[in-house]
């Protein structure tokens, strides 16, 4: 199916249509070994890391936690656990500065000197021994979120709705924003709890086929992800062709079975089911080891930051101390975002804490910055061929500049899920997934009512 | 003898589809109150909503029909209402006016801003992105999203960059209340003078590093005020259904968050907040 060659890599590789192609700068950080990142002295654990409710503390100001020890309960059915990430004090519950510009309650602990990084938490009972059921709670309870930039609880996912199956099991590897690393990292360094994660979750799920899709520019986790899958679990390591938005689940699927998903609907209606390489690493840490989620991999890197690399932190850990432990900043810094260039969030300082869907801390400079002019369309249509989705960045843009919501929403701009393509092409240097952000913004609060 | 059949067919279908027409109009005649016409014409036209129907014509018929009174609309004058209820014979139904007042205080002068926007100018764009440069996470952006939608040009920003409202002009209509991303404007009746103008949620006097006339919820104006003023989520509330024509709170509050908006439009302190001086911004602090 993908062509001849030994490692398919030299083939004409599977994508889906349109799309860009920025630069990658990979080559920063994509040899970088996972680096444990030491113990901090405060870590700020906001309550709400993840898509849905906040968690529920369940601890008091004052209290002892222990690494790994469990001090908030899922609020929702849409919600997880959190877990402290080192041995310490609770020393406040809270409002603190949240990465997403709020300020949102969280639990603040006070580490140990000399707290330890061992783990001291019974193994949970085996997959092997669960009925689906259990198996979600304790999902749940262990704190997995996608690990892929969103942080969707994953037991939602793993739950598959009644009336629907799932045929396929594709784990993302694609990483396509420019800069990023660390599930690449992940894919190397962690093959085995990969493919072991992969075999805990398919004794649930049962699909007939699981994929692993990467971008052809990690040939070492190709081959990796090979080897280990080898006499294990029969997986099927899909090397696509490097080009952005490659790793949104619809762009993906599209790639490998050649279906689109309809406007509205999830993967699983096609019988996908779409995860993060991290979080099927998290859920075999969690069943083997006894390790909940609370520390994560993530790159920090961009011109400005001394020693680009590649580090295992603990979730709360302050910007600062970890862009500290990268050799620190330049004095060309001028952006600070987290996640990749096109889809990251700006932050206004460094004292915010890591949360679970951090997936990396780009420092840019002022070359990297360059406000652009803003010019009239000139209907050259550059952002119609980028759009992966179809629809028409240029009239949504307008529209929304015009205030024009109903129209928007006529226009599909509910599909839209701001990769960013249409910015990035457009030679008038019009904001365009900006002006649909906020259209989105006015027809959801619109509907509510 | 052709032109002739011509003429008696079309002729005999003319008249049966007229006659099919006048039954039709006696039959399945709807009576339309003529008073709704003449009560249109007599409101204002705006469409802007603030009586609480879609324009000015379902509220025309709410009022013939008797569910509404005069009273609702706020834009007309008050002769066009008395003219309208002289006209249906109805009471005038007078509500109190009300505007839409401001929670925030921290104009450029006062409050910093942690980080440089660029992008579109405007308030919801802003917002999206990190909740906007401001220090303040709850203040007010100063894009001015509400004075481009204000239809009646009852907002202005001032050279501080924070709208200001003209009570002659607020028709009370929401379109700002709508349009604002941090949820900073309300509609209160105009004598709803005691006012607290902050929304910021956080304790201590670490906010004042932030915004210089931020509530630091110390909670002095809850201590002696009776029920009037109570401390909800680090904020004062106050219960407007008591007594509030009472000047006491602004005394007591050492930031000046808590203010009394005179009927001009004029904001009074207590004698005891900061006095604010400084004419230029106090610009950004780089963390």
């Amino acid at each position: 199916m993908f062509g001849t060659s030994t490692n398919g890599l030299t083939d004409k590789l599977l994508t889906f249509r349109h799309g860009v192609h920025p630069e990658e700068y990979k080559e920063l950080s994509n040899e970088k070994p996972i680096e444990r990142m030491p113990f901090v002295e405060e870590y700020t654990l906001p309550l709400l890391q993840h898509i849905g409710a906040p968690s529920k503390p369940i601890v008091q100001k004052g209290q002892r936690v222990k690494r790994g020890e469990r001090i908030a309960d899922a609020g929702a059915y849409v919600s997880v656990a959190l877990h402290s990430p080192v041995d310490g004090v609770v020393t406040a519950i809270d409002l603190f500065d949240h990465p997403n510009g709020q300020m949102l309650p969280g639990i603040k602990i006070k580490a140990d000197s000399f707290s330890t990084q061992q783990l001291d938490q019974p193994i949970p009972k085996q997959p092997e021994d669960m009925d689906l059921d259990e198996f979600v709670e304790a999902v749940q309870q262990a704190g997995i979120v996608g690990l892929g930039g969103a942080a969707f609880p994953a037991h939602v996912k793993f739950k598959i709705p009644e009336g629907k199956e799932c045929r396929y099991l594709m784990l993302n590897g694609c990483e396509c924003e420019p800069f990023l690393t660390c599930d690449h990292r992940v894919m190397v360094e962690y093959a085995e709890a990969l493919i072991d994660g992969v075999a805990i979750l398919q004794g649930f799920i049962q699909a007939e086929k699981v994929y692993i899709a990467i971008e052809a520019n990690k040939p070492d986790a190709v081959m990796a992800l090979r080897e280990a899958s080898k006499d294990k679990y029969p997986v099927e390591v899909v090397p696509l062709q490097v080009k952005y938005p490659q790793g949104a689940e619809k762009m993906m699927i599209s790639a490998i079975l050649g279906k689109e998903v309809p406007a509205g609907k999830l993967p699983i209606d096609l019988g996908v089911l779409v995860s993060n390489v991290g979080t099927i690493v998290a859920l075999s840490q969690y069943f083997r080891q006894g390790q909940a989620l609370f520390e994560r991999v993530m790159t920090v890197t961009g011109p400005a930051v001394r020693r680009p690399s590649n580090v295992l932190v603990p979730i709360g850990t302050s910007m600062r101390e970890v862009v500290e432990f990268c050799g620190g900043i330049t004095d060309e810094a001028v952006r600070i975002l987290l996640g990749g260039p096109m889809m990251g969030v700006v932050q206004k300082s460094l004292d915010t804490p890591v949360v679970k869907g951090t997936s990396g801390i780009l420092v840019l400079t002022q070359k990297e910055v360059q406000p652009f002019d803003t010019y009239s369309c000139i209907r050259c249509g550059r952002c119609l061929e980028a759009c992966p989705l179809f629809i028409n960045p240029a009239r949504l843009g307008l529209l929304a500049r015009k205030g024009l919501w109903e129209e928007m929403e006529e226009n599909n701009a509910l599909d839209c899920f701001e990769c960013g393509a249409c910015s990035y092409v457009c030679p008038s240097g019009i904001p365009l997934v900006q002006s649909i952000r906020v259209g989105k913004g006015m027809i959801r609060e619109r509907k509510k009512k | 003898m052709t032109i002739i059949i011509a003429l008696a067919a079309l002729g005999g279908l003319t008249l049966l589809l007229a006659t099919m027409l006048i039954v039709a109009n006696k039959k399945l005649y709807v009576y339309e109150d003529p008073r709704i016409d003449q009560v249109e014409d007599m409101l204002p036209h705006a469409n802007c909503g603030a009586c609480g129907y879609p324009g000015c014509r379902p509220f025309a018929e709410a009022l013939v029909s008797g569910n509404a009174l005069p009273g609702k609309c706020t834009v007309s004058s008050e002769e066009g209402r008395v003219a309208i209820a002289d006209f249906l014979g109805v009471s005038l139904g007078a509500e109190e006016k009300k505007v839409a007042r401001l929670a925030c205080a921290g104009g450029t002068n006062v409050a910093i801003n942690r980080a440089q926007y660029q992008g579109l100018d405007s308030c919801r764009a802003a917002a999206l992105v990190s909740g906007g440069g401001k220090g303040c996470f709850w203040g007010c952006l100063g894009h001015g999203d509400c004075e481009v939608v204000c239809d009646f040009d009852a907002i202005t920003m001032n050279e501080f960059g924070l709208p200001v409202v003209d009570l002659e002009k607020c028709t009370a209509c929401g379109d700002c209340v709508e349009v604002c991303p941090k949820d900073l404007f309300s509609l209160q009746p105009i004598s709803h003078q005691l006012w607290v103008a902050c929304k910021n949620l956080e304790h201590g006097d670490a906010v004042l590093e932030e915004c210089q006339v931020a509530c630091t919820a110390c909670g002095k104006c809850a201590m002696d005020g009776g029920d009037l003023i109570t401390m909800k989520h680090n904020l004062p509330v106050i219960d407007y259904s008591l007594n509030h024509r009472t000047k006491d709170p602004i005394q007591r509050c050492p930031t000046g968050a808590i203010v009394w908006l005179d009927e001009s439009g004029i904001t009074v302190k207590g004698l005891e907040s900061k006095k604010v001086i400084r004419k230029g911004e106090r610009g950004m602090k780089r963390t």
